[in-house]
């Protein structure tokens, strides 16, 4: 009874968060305008003397996290969270900020106008960043400020992430009570069973042989953890969680210290004294491979950030183009919008296939490196086997 | 590169939001999935095989049924010939034992046969003796009166002894 109304309790979240940013996706092309218009124009308002879109501002406000969600010209707080060693914990929503122009607790949220207005270095201070204040409403640089904040970015991850375990675990409790195993599967068991038997047939088969389902776990979360935020990072309007580096170090990181725990004697002997190299090759060689080690997680790291991010940057790029045409002559903005949007629309279907290969390429990878680290045991029990 | 930056929130986050679906799924989902799949294609494999095998066993009984009719049927042939050659034989059997018991018969009546002509030839022999010797007699006595007469008298004699 109550997971039944936590449940409806999460679908009903869940759609209105959908419909809040689904209206805005189907109408983007002709009311995004006027919101991206009412955008530009407040920029417009704040540096009076440039006058001009920003389009650097507006990629990066889309882009990076941030504190609250935008729709509509609207914004949505979100809970903030802080810690500093002398003041301890404390939490408030971020409207409590009022865009920067309000003091909390101490605190004081930067925006692009208040890092202008109290003369800050724009290299060193960035908006969003929420920094201790003194009385005076000076920066205070002794408090040291860690965010924990629920950010646009953890809030989306978490909701699409319950979203992927109630229906993962609606998934398992159909194979438990037999659907599925002793008869056909129904519903989105149909839907995610091929994808479940591809990670385990064409990932974790051909790279970790025998071995492979003490990792199928860790390989399937991976995968749906990247493929589910890589589609709700699609809404138009969502944050850009697997675009944002601190979510793919993350899983990254999760990936070297697999694949440090999954290496052998073999694995090392290779790095550190690479058998049949000329003993002056070793001194290059050793080196080499020994960063290769480190830059292999580090690849998957920027590969999987780059790509998304670089999905993302796009489709704005496209949009803004409209309004760029748009400042220069409005007849120019009315000409360019049917080909931006229809590069947009390109461009989306594209990060659609990019959503689900990044989503399997970063859990190939991973399963490729598990299977080099403990590869020559494999060989040795089949040379084993074969004597 | 301000977007190059890992922020330690969403860091923290992140690895916080990993851990806890990992462990979740992997407790809860995962074991239940891919084993329900396992058993699923194993199942499936097993039907297969079973029904493979099926197959082989009815048609290897039905070569056997075959093999079996046909010595069924061998046998069935050998035991009609035997039959035959049975009732043959034991045909040929009675109809020698017929024939030497005919035979047998026969000649035994051949030897009774003889021995009462033998014994009827005897007394004959016997009675003609006899005769002789009485005709002898009588004639003997008439040779006494005259001569004439006895011939007379013996032919009447000759004439009165009737051979049977």
């Amino acid at each position: 009874m109550v997971v039944q109304r936590f449940k409806s309790f999460t679908v009903a979240v869940f759609s209105i968060f959908s419909l809040l940013f689904s209206v805005p996706a189907t109408a983007q092309h002709h009311e995004g305008d006027t919101a991206h218009h009412q955008a530009g124009q407040g920029a417009g308002d704040h540096d009076a003397k440039k006058d001009k879109l920003n389009v650097g501002e507006v990629i990066f406000e889309h882009v990076l996290d941030g504190h609250e969600f935008h729709f509509f010209g609207k914004s949505l707080p979100l809970p903030v969270l802080l810690y500093s060693p002398q003041k301890g914990f404390s939490s408030f929503m971020s409207s409590d900020f009022h865009h920067g122009h309000a003091v909390k607790n101490g605190y004081k949220i930067l925006t692009h106008e208040n890092i202008a207005e109290m003369g800050l270095d724009p290299k060193k201070f960035k908006p969003e960043t929420i920094v201790a204040v003194d009385g005076a409403g000076k920066i205070d640089p002794s408090v040291k400020v860690y965010d924990f904040s629920l950010t646009r970015n953890v809030v989306q991850m978490i909701l699409a992430l319950t979203l992927f375990v109630i229906i993962m675990l609606r998934i398992a409790k159909r194979y438990k009570s037999g659907v599925g195993v002793t008869s056909a599967p129904k519903g989105s068991q149909s839907l995610l069973e091929p994808v479940i038997t591809f990670v385990r047939d064409e990932v974790a088969k051909p790279n970790l042989g025998h071995k492979y389902e003490k990792y199928l776990p860790y390989l399937l979360t991976v995968f749906f953890f990247i493929l589910i935020n890589n589609i709700f990072g699609l809404i138009p309007g969502s944050a850009n969680v697997t675009g944002n580096i601190a979510f793919t170090a993350v899983l990254g990181l999760i990936s070297f210290i697999v694949i440090m725990f999954s290496t052998n004697k073999h694995y090392w002997g290779h790095i550190f004294n690479p058998p049949g190299v000329p003993l002056g090759v070793k001194f290059i060689l050793v080196p080499v491979e020994f960063l290769s080690v480190f830059i292999k997680p580090f690849a998957l790291i920027i590969r999987l950030f780059a790509n998304m991010v670089a999905g993302h940057i796009i489709i704005i790029c496209l949009i803004s183009l409209i309004f760029i045409f748009g400042q220069l002559n409005p007849i120019a903005g009315w000409g360019a919008s049917p080909l931006s949007i229809g590069f947009t629309v390109f461009i989306y279907l594209i990060e659609v296939l990019v959503a689900f290969l990044q989503a399997f390429i970063f859990t190939m990878l991973t399963a490729v490196f598990i299977g080099q680290a403990f590869e020559g045991e494999h060989h040795d029990e089949a040379h084993a086997a074969h004597h | 590169m301000e977007l190059l930056l890992p922020k330690l929130g969403l860091l923290i986050w992140t690895l916080l939001a990993f851990l806890i679906v990992f462990f979740l799924l992997k407790k809860m989902a995962w074991p239940a999935i891919i084993k329900g799949l396992r058993d699923r294609e194993n199942t499936i494999a097993d039907s297969l095989a079973t029904a493979q095998k099926v197959k082989e066993e009815m048609a290897q009984m039905k070569s056997e049924n075959e093999a079996l009719l046909a010595k069924a049927r061998e046998e069935r042939a050998l035991m009609l010939k035997e039959a035959r050659e049975t009732k043959d034989r034991i045909i040929n059997e009675a109809k020698e034992q017929a024939k030497t018991e005919a035979n047998k018969i026969v000649t035994e009546a051949q030897v009774a046969i003889n021995a009462q002509k033998m014994a009827a030839l005897t007394e004959v022999k016997n009675q003609v003796g006899k005769l002789v010797i009485e005709v002898s007699e009588k004639v003997l006595r008439r040779e006494l009166g005259n001569k004439d007469a006895q011939e007379a008298h013996i032919k009447g004699l000759v004439d009165g002894v009737k051979l049977n």
